[in-house]
């Protein structure tokens, strides 16, 4: 395969096309390697927007460490926006990297990072623009292992006929031991062509081949079971852990792009997994265990990535960033450190319970008070124990009023809709929680010109997750008690002007639920929408409900199912699941016994400050939690001028 | 506080690279080389750039120019090369001088453009230039933001030659080369509008978009017919005030009103 630069075919048709520059690269802090002195090359992909994709952490991090790598080289690409898709099919230009503009079929590996289950139909579009057959069984020695990774990869069943491979997990590691075995295979002359290459990954126990498992389907349904089909093919395939973030602080050199992106600021992730239980979290219940990064490893990132990028802006990222052990140090000593600067610092993911106003302080320290954000996820107290989010409104009340003593003026409050045993009066309930908010807001501030902002959407039962075999609700019953919610907010004569209201409606939340628990059938519906012109699902203005739905009653009949037997329909103990074969660690029995507490309204605490609850993950994947406080603090850097 | 007038590039395949994409990547190549930038004063400081006439998204520059407030005396050269250094490649400062005279906006009345006509013969341009010059008006047509405008092209533009490209150049085919020397006006007219006018009076119709680029840009000199370089009063200030430029002292503050 020639791998040699179409930027020239591609330049021609960029005056044509809206933003030119995300498909140009040379970002700041890119790397370009010689394509002749690596032997093992990977295209790593965000299959969506270069503007969404490229502030993507996951993929920076690959890329950075494959790329650091003797021998081995790593490019991206995103997925190209429909105006350019059409000139490069009228011209013949392939899929491309943005670093060199190397076709992405003269690669070694195509590795896609799905942060979601709507980057399918995008995935289908660079295969085919890159002149790679759509399914895996079609592809020959000039293709390269198409490789899905990220957190919708923990149940690839519905894109298994269009991978070749699946890691789930963190991904720094793996990425490493595969490309020793795809080295060591191709210095040995490639034997036994794609089989054996994707029979070796196989046999490491932590690479998933679809191809290397038939699923068996009973009479009315659902799956029998899921059989390997070549000898030394494990019965379940293990997720990737990194212990020890300090060991590795990526990105080292955040990229920078010449075009806009929605993250514009340095981002440094100070721990990985959480423990506090959400029932509906996925990312909670498969990251984990709690590893944190060190105060004096998070100084060292925020440092050099600043000198790095010239960002205005630091980020630290986590899943509860207000969890960390020592993260009131750590702001502090951020915020000290880079006062003369006009660095800001930003929060995201704070849970109410874990705020305090000494913290949010330090974080407005050099910028501005705007206002802050929390997810009580659910409206009743009732439905808070349901999904075990145990926050109670006493504790909401508190901190806002805190908040606007402290001059804040606007809090957004964030809910789903739709959880397990919701009724009408549960949701209704978010429109009393958001009227006390502005009733102490006034009360504490003084002022009536406080604002709080309700933003809902609709709950989607995700794999490896205690609700994993709850009924979701249709997309008809969550817009009607949406319309309901709106009116009671609307129709407050003392408080509804105060609120703002935001929602998702309930159709994009169906087709979402379809991909996130469907199997190896539902690949028939993605690629009758990515045929039908289907592209860039996570935008409205791209989505089309009815073209997915009309999919699914064209394609699902044969099988005897249909898009509520994936959804809304309710699913027993002994029910094989299509993701049970990807072991995330967490015990069956244990997500089982906690979906049962559930729906008895039973709260589980979080195992970082009691005892252990048996999740499994611990013992199953040989890991443990590691959190501070280490006691250590970020001195002030010595100023070189 | 120091006022410093640059010259930057925007080449190559960088030239896709949108006036704002540019703003974003010049002030965070300022914090890289750790430039000390003096900021507007309000709620959300800004590091205080003037930015001068951008060229548009897609063509190239080789004469762009912005202006920058530091709050501590920096040498030019050492300035433009640590900027330089801090920004990717293809956006290049060239030139750096001291600002010591007003008005740098008002010398950038005209630019002298390059545009490369690919599949195109010498001969089909030439003659479509003469019907161009030949005219009083040249009504052309582009979408704004405000829907259809329609506006004369043929007035802003002060010179228009066309040749044949080099012959060691890459690539087959024919191939010409069009020099414009186009004033500032309002509404502005861009090299694409004149190849609409081209267009519109001999119907030259290149099959691929022409390669633009922004060779020259300053005041506008009537005996040339080209532009002169307008950083040269910053420079011949220096020369002749040689003692103010050497010393550490702070720099006079400019003005604004006479002394060019």
């Amino acid at each position: 395969m020639p791998a040699e630069s179409v930027f020239p075919q591609l330049e021609a048709l960029l005056p044509h096309v809206q933003k030119p520059i995300q498909y140009v690269g040379g970002e700041l802090n890119s790397t370009v390697k010689e394509w002749d002195d690596c032997d093992v090359r990977w295209a790593l992909m965000y299959p969506d927007a270069y503007e969404v994709g490229l502030p993507n952490q996951g993929v920076m991090i690959l890329y950075e460490v494959l790329n650091e790598r003797e021998g081995v080289l790593a490019e991206r690409t995103y997925s190209v926006w429909p105006d350019l898709e059409a000139l490069m099919r009228e011209h013949r230009v392939p899929q491309f990297t943005v670093d060199s503009h190397r076709p992405v079929k003269a690669f070694d590996v195509f590795g896609l990072s799905f942060s979601t289950e709507l980057g399918y139909t995008n995935m289908l579009t660079a295969l085919d623009l890159a002149g790679i057959p759509l399914e895996s069984k079609d592809r020959t020695l000039d293709d390269p292992i198409v490789l899905a990774g990220g957190h919708a990869a923990f149940n690839p069943e519905p894109i298994a006929d269009f991978i070749d491979a699946a890691i789930i997990g963190d991904g720094e590691q793996a990425v490493l031991d595969m490309t020793a075995i795809i080295r060591a295979w191709k210095a040995e002359g490639r034997p036994g062509g794609r089989e054996e290459v994707l029979l070796r990954l196989a046999k490491t126990g932590s690479v998933y081949i679809p191809a290397f498992y038939d699923v068996e389907y009973l009479p009315d349904g659902r799956i029998g079971r899921v059989v390997p089909n070549r000898s030394g093919v494990p019965w379940r395939v293990s997720k990737h852990t990194v212990m020890d973030l300090d060991e590795w602080p990526y990105p080292k050199q955040p990229l920078v792009p010449l075009a806009e992106t929605v993250h514009e600021r340095m981002s440094v992730e100070i721990f990985r997994g959480c423990t506090r239980g959400c029932r509906f979290c996925q990312a909670g219940m498969i990251t984990r265990p709690v590893r944190e990064r060190s105060i004096t490893g998070i100084g060292e990132m925020v440092e050099k990535g600043l000198k790095a990028t010239g960002f205005e802006e630091v980020g630290l990222l986590s899943l509860s960033s207000a969890d960390h052990s020592e993260i009131g140090d750590i702001a502090k000593g951020l915020a000290d450190r880079y006062e003369e600067d006009k660095v800001g610092l930003s929060l995201p993911s704070t849970r109410v319970d874990a705020f305090n106003v000494d913290l949010a302080n330090e974080l407005t320290r050099n910028g501005r008070r705007s206002g802050l954000t929390f997810a009580p996820e659910g409206g009743s107290e009732r439905m808070r124990k349901v999904i075990n989010k145990m926050v109670s409104e006493e504790d909401l009340i508190r901190t806002v009023a805190t908040a606007y003593g402290n001059g804040w003026r606007q809090v957004k409050l964030y809910f789903m809709c739709g959880l397990p045993t919701e009724t009408d009066d549960d949701v209704l309930q978010i429109a009393d929680m958001a009227m006390s908010v502005i009733q102490k807001g006034r009360e504490v501030s003084g002022q009536n010109d406080i604002r709080c902002t309700v933003s809902i959407g609709g709950f989607v039962p995700k794999p490896h997750t205690p609700f994993q075999w709850a009924p979701q609700l249709s997309a008809e019953d969550t817009d009607a008690r949406l319309e309901k919610l709106r009116d009671k907010i609307r129709g407050d004569k003392k408080y509804g002007r105060s609120i703002g209201f935001r929602y998702h409606d309930g159709k994009p939340g169906i087709v979402e639920g379809l991909l996130s628990r469907g199997d190896r059938r539902v690949g028939a519906v993605i690629r009758a929408v990515y045929e039908d012109g289907g592209r860039f699902d996570g935008w409205r203005e791209h989505f089309s409900y009815d073209r997915w739905m009309a999919c699914a009653e064209k394609t699902l009949p044969a099988f005897g199912v249909d898009v509520d037997w994936y959804t809304t329909r309710e699913r027993t103990y002994e029910e094989v699941l299509p993701w049970d074969h990807l072991d995330s660690g967490l015990d069956k029995d244990w997500l089982w016994e906690d979906w049962q507490d559930a729906l008895d309204e039973t709260e589980v605490e979080d195992c970082r400050w009691t005892p252990c609850f048996d999740c499994g993950v611990c013992p199953q994947m040989d890991t443990h939690i590691q959190i501070g406080p280490t006691g250590k603090k970020l001195l002030p850097l010595t100023v070189v001028k | 506080m120091q006022r410093v007038r640059l010259r930057y590039t925007k080449r190559g395949r960088l030239r896709f690279t949108s006036h704002r994409d540019f703003q974003r990547a010049f002030e965070r190549a300022l914090r890289r080389a750790e430039v000390p930038m003096a900021y507007s004063a309000g709620f959300t400081p800004h590091p205080k750039v003037s930015y001068a006439n951008a060229a548009p998204t897609g063509t190239g520059s080789e004469a762009e120019f912005l202006e920058i407030a530091l709050t501590e005396r920096r040498d030019p050269e050492k300035l433009r090369e640590l900027l330089d250094e801090s920004l990717p490649d293809g956006l290049d400062i060239t030139d750096a001088v001291e600002a010591r005279t007003p008005g740098l906006a008002d010398r950038l009345t005209a630019s002298v453009w390059e545009l490369r006509l690919e599949g195109v013969a010498a001969e089909d341009v030439e003659r479509a230039v003469a019907a161009f010059l030949a005219a009083d008006a040249v009504e052309v047509q582009r979408r704004t933001k405000n829907g259809m405008r329609t506006f004369d092209a043929r007035a802003a533009v002060a010179g228009l030659q066309a040749t044949p490209a080099p012959s060691d150049r890459p690539g087959q085919g024919p191939c010409a080369i069009l020099r414009l020397v186009v004033r500032h006006v309002t509404p502005a007219v861009r090299p694409d509008d004149v190849l609409s006018g081209l267009r519109a009076v001999a119907d030259l119709a290149p099959p691929v978009p022409a390669a633009v680029t922004r060779l020259a840009q300053g005041l506008f000199d009537e005996e040339s017919g080209t532009v002169t370089d307008p950083l040269a009063p910053d420079r011949e200030a220096v020369t002749a005030a040689p003692q103010k430029a050497a010393g550490p002292a702070a720099a006079p503050e400019p003005t604004g009103a006479g002394s060019a």
